[in-house]
């Protein structure tokens, strides 16, 4: 059986005291694969993902990312580990400053001893790989959405990371930049031989590029299969999610308080 | 029972905000060789330099300005007493020391406090709301060595500079006071000046103004890592920056007043 490359045992997370975010999550991502973690606004995703990435410490539970428990182990540890980890954030989280070039130079300049040619070189087939190869002396703001996730994932892999990890690569684009962005996913897995972790709610993107599909509902999760089984699979928040189904706005208990105010208020109004 | 818990609660909360400081403090003295020129990482001390002109070129002229004004201001009231007595030679001992020991220092720490700790709270916060701090994390970079050492050096340098030419810019000002009322040449002027203060009211004043510089930074980065939400919050924690490192600013020159004045130093 493979190993997995990263592995989240018994992931609880609690704010304020009695804030359950994550409640005992369990979940492996095995080598070369691409997961997508699906789920509602609200549900968890970016807590799990931030604690994947170890951005977080979790109230109880571990994180495993490449055999190494980030949460108990070393900063000189923890960086290595950083170091084969690539992230593309949701808003691409490029520095304004920096050209687009010396954005995907940064972690080679600051983290390795390469001479300057060979960081240049490096860089330039980072953008290449991700359809950027001429774009490399722009700012982030003169660069569109879709090529700004693109320059956030040449700097993502230009250490050259055997995981990767999205958040919300679709979130911003048009229809066709995402299924370009998606393209690019796929690529990265065949080409790099990556292990790829998006997060997102995008079902078209999600059938597109999964490997597995995971999904969590307030802080649990309530499947991990293959894309086909999830397509089908009968749990009603996944029938609802898929299918679409919006909650019955008087069900929400907030929205039912605010309607009986509402209505004393016309009472006295009368 | 309410009170108490709402008391305990702020007073825990003070705490761990000084708790916080110091821990970054910590980090950014660890790490400012690297910021430094020969012995630091490649384009740090180019991201410093910026800073510095930042910091201290472009504050030059509000410096000057202000420090002016309260020269002529101090001058005229001095005056306005010291007359009575005869005694108008005294307004220049007073704008010299005054402004050597306290005026100088403290007047530069509110610019900049008022300048530069707001703008690095609002680039610290920008970054946060956009994940550029989390990026930097996650690319194994440390946020304090890349974003806060820059600036803490940048401000070691320029506070204590523009400390020296708030203090010329305010003597001068007395200068022109003393030429109109008294019709005082400038070479008298700077003999009675160089007279009144001595030189540890000058290093007195430039130690208060490294230790002002060490608080508006700490305080303006401290405020930009704490936003979390949408850009209002970037808002909030500019204002924040100013009101916190001004309150802290006099709280330490009020600290190193009292240290002096029991050391007999002043």
């Amino acid at each position: 059986m493979t190993q997995p490359i990263i592995s989240v045992r018994d992931l609880s997370v609690v704010y304020d005291g009695n804030h359950r975010v994550l409640d005992g999550v369990n979940l492996d991502i095995n080598p070369n694969e691409v997961l997508v973690l699906l789920g509602g606004s609200g549900s968890g995703k970016s807590t799990l993902l931030r604690h994947i990435i170890g951005l977080e410490q979790p109230t109880s539970g571990e994180v495993l990312v490449n055999g190494v428990d980030i949460n108990h182990c070393s900063a000189k540890v923890l960086k290595d580990v950083r170091r084969k980890v690539g992230v593309a954030f949701q808003e691409a989280a490029l520095f304004n400053s920096l050209t687009t070039e010396e954005n995907v130079s940064l972690p080679l300049r600051e983290l390795t001893a390469l001479a300057d040619p060979v960081i240049d070189i490096m860089v330039y087939l980072k953008l290449a790989a991700v359809g950027l190869g001429e774009a490399g002396k722009l700012l982030p703001y003169e660069l569109s959405g879709g090529m700004k996730k693109r320059a956030a994932v040449a700097r993502a892999i230009a250490l050259d990371p055997n995981i990767l990890v999205f958040d919300e690569p679709s979130a911003g684009l048009d229809p066709i930049v995402s299924a370009e962005l998606d393209e690019l996913i796929l690529f990265l897995k065949h080409a790099f031989r990556m292990t790829i972790l998006v997060v997102t709610h995008e079902i078209t993107s999600a059938f597109r590029i999964a490997d597995r599909m995971a999904f969590l509902y307030k802080g649990s999760l309530i499947a991990v299969e293959d894309k086909d089984s999830f397509k089908a699979d009968p749990h009603p928040r996944i029938r609802q999610f898929l299918d679409r189904v919006p909650d019955h706005i008087t069900e929400n208990a907030a929205v039912q308080e605010h309607l009986r105010e509402l209505s004393g208020m016309a009472g006295v109004a009368q | 029972m309410n009170a108490i818990e709402t008391l305990g609660a702020g007073v825990i909360q003070q705490f761990a905000y000084v708790g916080g400081l110091t821990e970054q403090f910590w980090s950014g003295l660890r790490v400012l060789p690297k910021v430094l020129p020969v012995l630091g990482k490649r384009g740090r001390w180019q991201t410093a330099i910026r800073q510095m002109s930042a910091i201290g070129v472009a504050a030059l002229p509000m410096i000057g300005i202000m420090a002016a004004c309260a020269g002529l201001i101090l001058a005229l009231q001095g005056a306005a007493e010291l007359r009575r007595f005869g005694a108008l030679r005294y307004v220049i001992d007073l704008v010299a020391v005054g402004f050597t020991r306290e005026l100088g220092p403290l007047l530069t720490a509110i610019v900049v406090s008022g300048r530069s700790g707001s703008a690095f709270s609002a680039e610290i916060g920008t970054m946060m709301v956009t994940n550029e701090i989390d990026a930097l994390r996650t690319m194994a970079l440390d946020p304090i060595e890349f974003v806060v050492a820059p600036k803490y050096l940048a401000a070691m340098i320029m506070v204590p500079c523009l400390t020296v030419m708030c203090n010329v810019f305010g003597i001068v000002a007395g200068a022109g006071f003393m030429f109109l009322s008294m019709k005082m040449s400038l070479v008298v002027y700077v003999r009675y000046v160089a007279d009144s203060i001595l030189l540890r009211d000058v290093l007195g004043g430039l130690l208060k103004s490294v230790a002002f510089a060490t608080i508006i930074v700490h305080v303006g980065c401290m405020e930009g890592f704490r936003v979390h939400g949408g850009p209002e919050a970037v808002g909030r924690s500019t204002t924040a920056a100013v009101v916190k490192s001004t309150f802290l600013v006099i709280l330490a020159d009020l600290f190193f007043t009292a240290v002096f004045y029991l050391a007999g130093m002043q």
